[in-house]
């Protein structure tokens, strides 16, 4: 029996169940790359023949809408940030999360509640709060941080475009300018992360390497920990290169 | 345990399960209060644009979880305290509340959430001045509803948790265990107490002398604000 741990509580209408899956999920700031690493990360897994479901942060069918429509009108104060989120969350979870690890799949998290954490309590909400709110979380079997400094996230974010709105915490009125805003905010979640990394035990990763070196140490922290759980056994391991996946979704890297 | 709010204004709040009359008890608070010349704004339980859409939408196709329908409510709460009830009260104005955090801490419970975890995502949520509680037998709540619109809306009568195919069944078990929670954080939360199956003037009585004693004094009509 591989019985679930939670945060806090958990979900007492769930009954106790065997849930053999692996829960794994990656942090990091907006900009370091964190869908590039997923996708070569699914790939591998696949490849070794395991079945993965990815989930990602808003982007329930039930509440994803709600939230959007909600930052688009600017009608959010710290609290329903933190619980609108939470509702959102909750809703992958008992939907997406919970039956996928009761399968026995790996889930690949691209971002958990730990953004919750970071971003709410940057909002001004209560750092306890935050945490017994996410009481009926489950923990992640692995925390994979991808960790920058803000110089060179922001020299990633600039060429992209536009900075959004919200994350440059636009919304907390740390001034009018959206460069100077965007600093700010971003150190301060950076700062958040810092603390949790220690508080929660992440595997903090350097995220200013190159994406193949990057991937081969998500790779490397991965198979520990299949190793410690007795979850290689079950398909056959195979070693494949690494490798970005396309094209397309691969960072343009310049090599001088 | 809810920590006490610092305002100049005060916020009475009406609990009780469906029928228990706590809405018309509250009408005539404001009618009483407002006669006297004091200013008092008025706000119900579960009103906000903000999540109505997808609670709606929730309830219909049965999507809700007990936690999202829970999350789903704390958030219409926390944009209801934010902007109509915290702005009163640091005005100094009486606050009127149909329903508040204890219908939650009730209903969610009932619904399946852990006790514990209710009250801490509250948390937020300032202490009323005055909390009162209409207590009464479900029978007689049951027979008011029928006899004042003939039909139970099948969320008041959780017919989502399945307890019977029956309506009316639903109603006396889902209310019961309702009314059972209230029971018990009665003592925790200083309610005061009302028998709801008195008459209307004699409760507003009652009412009205509790509201007197318990807030009126030393709450000034016109009081400096901040």
């Amino acid at each position: 029996m591989n019985p679930l741990q939670f945060f806090g509580k958990g979900l007492p209408y769930l009954p106790p169940a065997d849930y053999p899956g692996v829960l794994i999920t990656i942090e990091g700031t907006d900009g370091v790359g964190r869908s590039t690493q997923m996708t070569m990360l699914r790939q591998w897994l696949e490849v070794q023949g395991f079945g993965v479901v990815e989930t990602g942060w808003t982007r329930s069918p039930l509440i994803g809408r709600t939230i959007a429509e909600a930052k688009q009108g600017r009608a959010l104060n710290r609290f329903t940030y933190a619980l609108l989120y939470a509702a959102d969350f909750a809703d992958r979870l008992e939907k997406e999360i919970i039956p996928a690890l009761r399968n026995g799949f790996v889930v690949l998290a691209d971002r958990y509640v730990f953004t919750a954490f970071a971003r709410d309590v940057v909002r001004g909400a209560d750092r306890q709060w935050v945490r017994d709110l996410y009481g009926f979380a489950p923990i992640p079997h692995l925390v994979l941080y991808l960790k920058t400094d803000i110089a060179t996230l922001i020299r990633r974010v600039i060429p992209r475009g536009v900075i959004d709105y919200f994350e440059s915490g636009m919304d907390l009125a740390l001034g009018d300018d959206p460069y100077d805003s965007f600093k700010r905010y971003q150190t301060l979640l950076m700062r958040e992360y810092d603390k949790m990394a220690r508080e929660f035990g992440f595997t903090v990763l350097n995220a200013r390497q190159h994406p193949d070196r990057i991937q081969r140490q998500l790779r490397d922290a991965v198979s520990e920990l299949f190793a410690s759980r007795g979850f290689w056994q079950s398909p056959t391991r195979v070693e494949i290169p690494v490798e970005a996946p396309s094209a397309a979704t691969a960072p343009q890297v310049a090599r001088r | 345990m809810l920590s006490p709010h610092h305002f100049p204004g005060r916020l009475i709040i009406v609990e009780g399960i469906d029928g228990s009359g706590k809405s018309t008890q509250l009408q005539l608070v404001r009618r009483w209060l407002e006669s006297m010349g004091y200013s008092v704004v008025f706000t119900e339980w579960n009103s906000a644009d903000l999540v109505r859409k997808t609670t709606k939408k929730g309830k219909k196709n049965r999507s809700l979880t007990p936690t999202t329908f829970s999350l789903l409510h704390a958030t219409d709460f926390a944009h209801r305290l934010v902007s109509n009830i915290l702005p009163p009260l640091k005005a100094g104005m009486i606050v009127l509340a149909d329903r508040y955090v204890f219908t939650a801490f009730a209903r969610d419970v009932v619904r399946g959430c852990d006790r514990d975890w209710v009250r801490r995502v509250y948390g937020f949520a300032p202490r009323p001045d005055i909390s009162f509680y209409f207590r009464v037998p479900i029978d007689v709540a049951l027979r008011r509803i029928t006899m004042a619109r003939q039909v139970l809306k099948d969320f008041e009568a959780g017919m989502d948790l399945n307890l019977s195919p029956d309506p009316m069944e639903s109603f006396k078990l889902f209310q019961g265990r309702i009314l059972h929670e209230y029971d018990a954080m009665a003592d925790e939360n200083d309610f005061a107490v009302m028998d709801a199956t008195g008459s209307i003037s004699e409760q507003q009585r009652l009412v009205r002398a509790i509201v007197e004693d318990r807030l009126l004094s030393g709450y000034r009509k016109k009081p400096r604000i901040a």
